[in-house]
């Protein structure tokens, strides 16, 4: 099982979503979804971390034991968050002033303590690696996109203030709506628990579809 | 012995335990001492980038951030950052905080020496997205009306939004806020009223 990568990653993004299939980190999510680039900044942030956490976590797994495992851990990831959090406010300040206060929500965010107990404290180093960076990436298409959503429909933009987070070069990405004064309802957090509950939905109706087209198909060949 | 025997005894765990603290805040520490430096510099900047937003271009010649001082105000203590020009001061640039709609609205001005203001703008607020944020620059240019405004103009009773039958446009859907940026500007007015002498340090 922890050899094989491609299903690891295949996990992360969508069979296993933290978002949409194992429905951690929600607090997060309804949180920075106000708009694509928060949900990209927050998603690529939340990567890092949970990429060195696993890293981290595999290498000291056979030092620890069972019964301190959750102190040690959460010692660990609280001091990797606050190093991370240091050093953006500290060289990297304009993206620190738009991403600042979730930073320290990673800390909280249960999909990286998840991930420690659920993978990386039973697989090696490389497999851990792997994971939390399938999982991370999958958790920032999931931001990303429920961003994307709520914030064309709040607020008619796409992807606005995104040369803030990733330089002028990508200044090509930002996209205004003319003339659309924005659903403000979108913004708000019900919009965020509205939109997810669709996206839910329809992560289930295209499953049980794709579920429908294997067996149809499987199905002459075993007559 | 070996590991998976030691890592069963009961002293094993409080040593992990301590080990691990220890580390985490050897790294805590070397992280802080790294980074120190470079975000009290990046703060600085934010801050003068901020103050010079709400003072005219070409009023100061001094390093504002260093000529303070410091006023109580309900308890509080309120830093004065002082714009001079040839020795003289012209503006006294401070923030003031009012309750909004969902907690305090911070809300940085500048003033010149007959008591106008010369800019307002908000810092912080956690007012409605779409209603109530229309305070900040970017979003609406509401803010700008405080440009040249004293105490005396308009006249005290005229000081709020239109609903209570000031001067100042109120935004659909959101009165709190804006009245609650009206009342912290004519709070900041007063206050320099009050402080003229300290902030002006006896010259007239």
């Amino acid at each position: 099982m922890s050899d094989n990568y491609g299903k690891l990653i295949k996990d992360g993004l969508w069979d296993n979503n933290v978002v949409f299939a194992q429905m951690l980190a929600l607090c997060p999510t309804m949180a920075v979804t106000t708009s694509g680039t928060n949900g990209l900044g927050m998603g690529l942030a939340t990567t890092a971390v949970l990429v060195v956490s696993n890293i981290l976590v595999s290498m000291i797994r056979h030092t620890v034991s069972s019964q301190v495992r959750i102190p040690v851990f959460v010692v660990l990831i609280a001091s990797l968050v606050t190093i991370v959090d240091m050093a953006m406010n500290a060289w990297l300040h304009d993206l620190y002033k738009v991403l600042g206060l979730f930073i320290a929500l990673i800390v909280v965010n249960c999909a990286i303590l998840g991930r420690a107990e659920a993978f990386a404290v039973k697989n090696g180093v490389v497999a851990s690696a792997v994971d939390g960076l399938a999982m991370g990436l999958g958790f920032t298409g999931a931001l990303t996109f429920i961003g994307l959503i709520r914030e064309f429909l709040g607020s008619g933009t796409l992807f606005a203030q995104a040369s803030n987070l990733l330089g002028p070069s990508f200044a090509f990405l930002e996209m205004k709506l003319p003339g659309y004064g924005g659903a403000l309802l979108m913004i708000l957090p019900p919009g965020g628990f509205a939109i997810l509950g669709f996206l839910l939905a329809g992560k289930r109706v295209m499953e049980k579809r794709m579920d429908e087209r294997a067996a149809a198909q499987a199905e002459p060949a075993a007559a | 012995m070996n590991l998976e025997a030691i890592r069963e005894k009961i002293g094993y765990q409080p040593f992990l335990l301590g080990v691990f603290a220890l580390l985490a805040s050897g790294a805590l520490a070397w992280a802080s001492s790294a980074t120190g430096a470079a975000i009290a510099a990046a703060e600085a900047k934010d801050l003068r980038d901020s103050l010079s937003e709400v003072l005219p271009q070409g009023m100061a010649d001094n390093d504002f951030l260093k000529d303070t001082v410091d006023l109580e105000k309900g308890g509080k203590t309120v830093t004065i950052y002082r714009a001079r020009k040839d020795g003289e001061v012209k503006a006294a640039l401070f923030k003031v905080a009012e309750r909004g709609y969902a907690g305090d609205i911070q809300v940085l001005m500048a003033v010149d020496n007959d008591g106008r203001t010369l800019g307002v703008r908000v810092l912080k607020h956690a007012e409605t997205p779409g209603l109530g944020d229309k305070i900040e620059v970017k979003k609406d240019p509401w803010i700008k009306g405080f440009d040249g405004k004293s105490l005396g103009d308009p006249a005290p009773e005229k000081w709020g939004v239109k609903k209570d039958s000031g001067i100042f446009d109120q935004f659909a859907g959101a009165t709190i806020t804006p009245r609650a940026v009206v009342k912290a500007v004519k709070g900041g007015l007063e206050f320099y009223d009050d402080h003229r002498q300290e902030i002006l340090g006896g010259q007239s």
